[in-house]
């Protein structure tokens, strides 16, 4: 029987992914086997009852037993990301609930058809955990994370992911600087467009692949959209939004 | 674990409304959709009543327009936490749907099913005496389609994921059917008061054995 109870997790690590974003390593006491995609409700308490929750999508894959990886955008004045930056150690307590969402969420079932992961910005953090997982498995399934974000420093798992590329040929990599590239850069330098996303299609030859979208809601409308228009069909294109508000 | 909390947290968003619990306010109007977003020619829409009803009925884009319409001032609660207030809606109260109709006596809860394929359940009781309605114009401007134009339901007393966007019709059942994200273990119910989020929320949980979030 699944519940979906508050429990207290303790902070095991805080990691710096870029001056805006953290992973928080959390020990669980009661951990259940979540599904890469899926996310936490977490809930923060303050002297005299008020409470604010947020949801974070899970970075750590399945594989990984005992804790999740909550990958947090500090957003400026955010009610949670900024209490989270600021006033979170290693050691402190955090109440969590899930794992939660069945919909967005990659089985790494035998089979499956290839990966195509669009993720703008802090969206790449629940495809993170599907490829962390699809590493863990050693499938081969063909797999592509078109990554956007405006400036070589906001590359969120940039060595992970540059590691993994490197390690397996069936893993493509593609980066895609909105605003500022690196000196020399020969990639992708401008917002995701209908002809870029036509091209990553095309990567996969015959067999369409199974799309996997998250990050801000303007992305992920023109992405989608865009995907349609490069031959996929509606329900191959799964999406997770995050407004402008979030916190 | 009521008396836990975090030290040194502060509430850093003051709201004028009252929030429910584990909400926010926001100014924006956030998106949350599992897809692409579906583009229904005018033409081609169509919104019907069906299931258990003596007679189905159906009208299109130019037949729904001409129904009375009437002005709605809905507080919004979206189960990903935000909450917006006293937005401003035209559209069709269900109430004026529902006098097209004969229902048959068994039929006590509905499905809203959808362009794109989306679907959600709640009893028939919530979609009436005024609590619920089509929306067809939002702060002034016909519904944009990503908001789930040009039509959707508004069921505001509930989490919003209960008012489906691109809706095209109401089927009306005798048990309470899950529809889409129910299915994957949210709230039969959705009463953002209670924060009935998750199936384990809801007062009655003898239907939760098997699901999995």
């Amino acid at each position: 029987m699944s519940r979906v109870a508050w429990q207290l997790a303790t902070v095991k690590s805080i990691r710096s992914e870029t001056p805006h974003v953290k992973t928080f390593v959390l020990s669980l006491p009661s951990w259940t086997l979540h599904l890469a995609g899926q996310h936490y409700d977490l809930r923060l308490t303050a002297e005299g009852g008020y409470q604010a929750e947020r949801s974070y999508s899970i970075a750590s894959p399945p594989e990984q037993t005992g804790e999740i990886e909550l990958t947090v955008e500090i957003i400026a004045d955010g009610e949670v990301s900024g209490y989270l930056n600021e006033g979170v150690q290693v050691g402190d307590q955090l109440e969590v609930r899930g794992p939660i969402g069945g919909y967005f969420v990659w089985r790494g079932e035998a089979g499956a058809p290839p990966l195509l992961l669009v993720g703008g910005g802090s969206g790449v953090v629940p495809l993170m955990a599907m490829l962390r997982h699809r590493q863990h498995l050693g499938l081969r399934t063909p797999a592509v994370l078109l990554f956007s974000v405006r400036t070589p420093e906001e590359v969120i798992y940039r060595a992970e992911l540059e590691t993994m590329a490197a390690a397996d040929n069936s893993f493509t990599l593609l980066l895609d600087y909105t605003r500022q590239a690196p000196p020399g850069w020969a990639g992708y330098h401008r917002r995701i467009d209908a002809a870029m996303l036509a091209e990553v299609v095309a990567h996969f030859g015959e067999v369409k692949p199974q799309a996997f979208v998250c990050g801000p809601t303007g992305l992920v409308e023109s992405v989608a959209n865009g995907l349609q228009a490069a031959g996929l069909a509606p329900e191959m294109i799964l999406t997770e939004r995050f407004g402008p508000t979030g916190g | 674990m009521g008396i836990f909390t975090n030290r040194g947290f502060q509430p850093k968003r003051q709201s004028n409304h009252k929030l429910p619990p584990g909400q926010y306010e926001t100014t924006d109007f956030p998106v949350l959709t599992a897809g692409p977003t579906p583009r229904i020619a005018l033409t081609n829409w169509e919104f019907r009543l069906e299931g258990l009803v003596e007679e189905p009925v159906k009208w299109s884009w130019e037949e729904f327009n001409k129904l009375p319409m009437q002005d709605f001032n809905p507080d919004i609660h979206c189960v990903t936490k935000w909450s917006k207030f006293d937005t401003h809606w035209r559209g069709v109260s269900v109430d004026t749907l529902l006098e097209h109709v004969k229902l048959k006596p068994e039929a006590q809860f509905v499905t809203q099913f959808c362009y794109g394929g989306y679907t959600t359940n709640l009893p028939l009781a919530d979609l009436r005496d005024g609590k619920a309605f089509v929306g067809l114009v939002y702060e002034g401007q016909p519904l944009a389609p990503e908001h789930g134009g040009p039509a959707r339901l508004v069921v505001p007393h509930l989490y919003f994921w209960k008012s489906a966007k691109w809706v095209q019709g109401l089927r009306f059942t005798a048990q309470d059917e899950p529809g889409f994200w129910e299915r994957g273990g949210y709230s039969m119910y959705g009463d953002p008061w209670k924060e009935q989020r998750y199936r384990d929320d809801d007062d009655d949980q003898a239907s939760a054995g098997s699901i999995r979030l």
